[in-house]
């Protein structure tokens, strides 16, 4: 889907990221996306070392719907229970770095949980794609997961409840998780409150990219497939068990890692991450967003959660209640999505336009 | 001693079996019949549950209360259904994320509306004699097993009931047989909205009623349809007492908390073995069998 009349440089460095399963296929998304990821990078410098704290918070959530975005928007898995992988990689960096605290915890903190999550997640999905459980059965499946966890580290306040040094600490939480860090004893990089921002930043540009690759990618087509039709799918060849095992243990890796990235930023985590609120928040961005559109996922999430933010900072008791109803009125006027509706917007005002020079780039075009 | 601790498990069973099938019969019509995912089942639950206490409060005696609380949920759910939801059919997924939005702005509205808890209600009709529990759990079971005869009844044996199921079946042929398949989603909206009023009016005495009282609910009955399948009364009573028996007996042997952890893996494992459901199971089971005769 390349085009051929921008330079050649450009377009070649383009053409992985580039197909009929991601909007913005153009030089100019590609100026728009740079120019977004520098904004984004200047936020700290322009607003200081606060909305870096805040913001990286924003860009954890981001990470954490992108994962959801890919498997429901591509694979069309709809996982309740997405952040029982965010919250299974939080937990699970915490035990590891209280217990080792040198930059070797953190580091080998970091690859544990993202293992973990990753197991957990294969685990899951196996019993569940091997097992024959489908579409709405595997919603209420993995929310019952993220519900079983809630309630069982709610539990364990007690002091039998520590592996090594790292208590679960209940409904209280574990505290003391320590800072983000690469190294081995006292050698390394300590990543601080600044670094964490931009680390989250690049965890999350880089995720963007992957994922792009991945779904315009011949297994990205599959994937597809899977999602428009599976037992047609089947018939062609493919091994659509897999893919959608594949997918979901994709899924959960990044959802870990967005999970260890969430937990150094606060030093905390609690078991409130795997209640139904918390639940509900990735299908609240990826429905916003766009479920199709990963950047639309990215958007809404940075920007509900944002929102949501200030409202709670002003105090105000309506942040759930404006939630809830956005969400009502995107399913039911927008049913694919913000981005989705705004690509189309898009190409509308593009084709009416005479100059036929545009049109074979107005397909693929988009806005945010 | 033995005789004291079965009747003690047999109680808890009763007591377990009760919440789970009061909780479950209004979210299987609504799944089973119309292919909705009504994830604000808990709030809708909590309705009921809110009208019962504030009639209370307002010096109506308990069963009438427990009645403006059905009826409340009912034309709530009547007027949802209008408003939002006869758009989602045949949207399984759709129906789930947006009865989820609707419960984020139900349980947030009903905070800001009246606060943390509602005015409480007294449990009726005392302690049991020998078991330690009050006498209305018992109240709770026979009203549970009275409510899945009423719908055997309403379903089976009545006119109401069987266009309802020809609506569900096959909408297009039930339409071209003159009937108002329109109307029959709606009441039969209507019906699945009152039953979840009328747990949360039951229960309304039994546990403390705040803004995530419909929480309590939800889980359990979402295991409860999952397992059951399609098959709305038969599922919700062999899930129920599936689900009941795994629940009593780990609580029994280490506590309520283990109990519940316990009736959740179950439930999973579960699905997993029968990923239609009980009522699947079955269903291939009697086609089976019908083969081989």
């Amino acid at each position: 889907m390349s085009i051929g009349s921008s330079d050649g440089l450009l377009a070649g460095l383009r053409r992985p990221f580039e197909g009929p399963n991601t909007m913005g296929n153009t030089p100019g998304f590609w100026l728009g996306f740079v120019a977004a990821v520098a904004v984004l990078a200047a936020l700290p410098a322009l607003f200081g070392y606060y909305a870096a704290e805040i913001g990286a918070v924003f860009l954890a959530y981001a990470l954490l719907g992108v994962s959801l975005a890919f498997i429901w928007g591509y694979c069309g898995i709809l996982s309740f229970g997405q952040v029982a992988f965010f919250g299974i990689g939080g937990y699970a960096f915490g035990v590891v770095a209280i217990n080792v605290p040198t930059l070797t915890g953190a580091t080998l903190g970091l690859l544990a949980a993202v293992a973990v999550s990753t197991l957990v997640a294969a685990a899951l999905g196996y019993f569940m794609f091997y097992g024959g459980v489908r579409d709405v059965y595997v919603t209420i499946l993995t929310l019952v997961v993220a519900l079983v966890l809630y309630t069982f580290m709610g539990q364990t306040a007690g002091g039998e409840w520590a592996i090594g040094d790292a208590r679960l600490g209940g409904f209280n939480g574990m505290s003391g998780v320590p800072d983000l860090g690469i190294g081995i004893g006292s050698i390394g990089l300590e990543i601080g409150i600044v670094g964490h921002y931009y680390v989250t930043l690049g965890a999350l540009a880089a995720t963007y990219l992957g994922l792009r690759a991945l779904v315009n990618s011949r297994f990205g087509y599959a994937m597809v497939a899977t999602r428009e039709d599976e037992s047609r799918t089947e018939m062609f060849g493919y091994n659509t068990t897999f893919i959608k095992f594949a997918v979901f243990t994709i899924g959960g890796a990044i959802a870990g890692l967005s999970g260890v990235l969430f937990t150094t930023q606060n030093n905390y985590i609690d078991p409130s991450v795997f209640g139904i609120t918390a639940a509900a928040l990735p299908v609240v961005w990826a429905s916003v967003g766009g479920r199709t559109s990963l950047l639309g996922t990215v958007g809404a999430a940075l920007a509900i959660q944002f929102v949501d933010y200030q409202l709670a900072l002003s105090g105000s008791e309506w942040a759930l209640v404006i939630i809830g109803s956005l969400l009502v009125f995107v399913v039911l006027v927008m049913p694919e999505g913000v981005a989705p509706r705004l690509r189309d917007l898009v190409v509308d005002y593009r084709s009416s336009e005479p100059t036929p020079a545009d049109a074979p780039a107005g397909t693929e075009e988009v806005s945010d | 001693m033995a005789t004291p601790e079965l009747l003690n498990l047999g109680f808890e069973f009763v007591e377990i079996f009760a919440f789970i099938v009061l909780a479950t019969v209004g979210l299987a019509v609504i799944f089973g019949m119309m292919g909705i995912i009504n994830l604000a089942h808990g709030e809708f639950i909590l309705v009921g549950a809110y009208a019962t206490s504030f009639a209370v409060a307002a010096g109506l005696p308990l069963a009438v209360a427990m009645a403006v609380g059905v009826v409340a949920t009912a034309a709530f759910g009547l007027v949802l259904e209008r408003l939002i939801i006869r758009r989602l059919y045949g949207r399984l997924l759709d129906s789930m994320v947006v009865t989820w939005g609707i419960s984020l702005v139900m349980i947030q509205l009903t905070r800001i509306a009246f606060g943390n808890t509602a005015p409480g209600v007294g449990i009726p009709f005392g302690q049991l004699p020998v078991v330690d529990g009050p006498v209305y759990y018992l109240v709770l079971a026979v009203v549970a097993v009275g409510v899945l005869g009423g719908l055997y009844a309403l379903f089976t044996w009545t006119d109401f009931g069987v266009r309802a199921r020809a609506t569900m079946q096959d909408e297009e042929t039930a339409r071209s047989m003159g009937v108002d398949t329109d109307q029959m989603y709606m009441s039969t909206f209507a019906i699945g909205s009152g039953l979840a009023g009328l747990a949360g009016a039951l229960y309304a005495p039994v546990m403390t009623v705040t803004p995530e009282y419909g929480t309590s609910f939800l889980v359990e009955s979402f295991v409860a349809v999952v397992v059951g399948g399609s098959s709305v009364l038969l599922g919700t009573i062999l899930a129920s007492g599936f689900l009941g028996t795994v629940n009593a007996a780990f609580t029994n042997i280490a506590g309520t908390f283990m109990g519940q952890v316990a009736m959740l893996v179950a439930a999973i494992v579960a699905i997993r073995l029968m990923p239609d459901g009980i009522t699947g199971l079955l269903s291939d089971l009697r086609e089976k069998w019908g083969e081989s005769e």
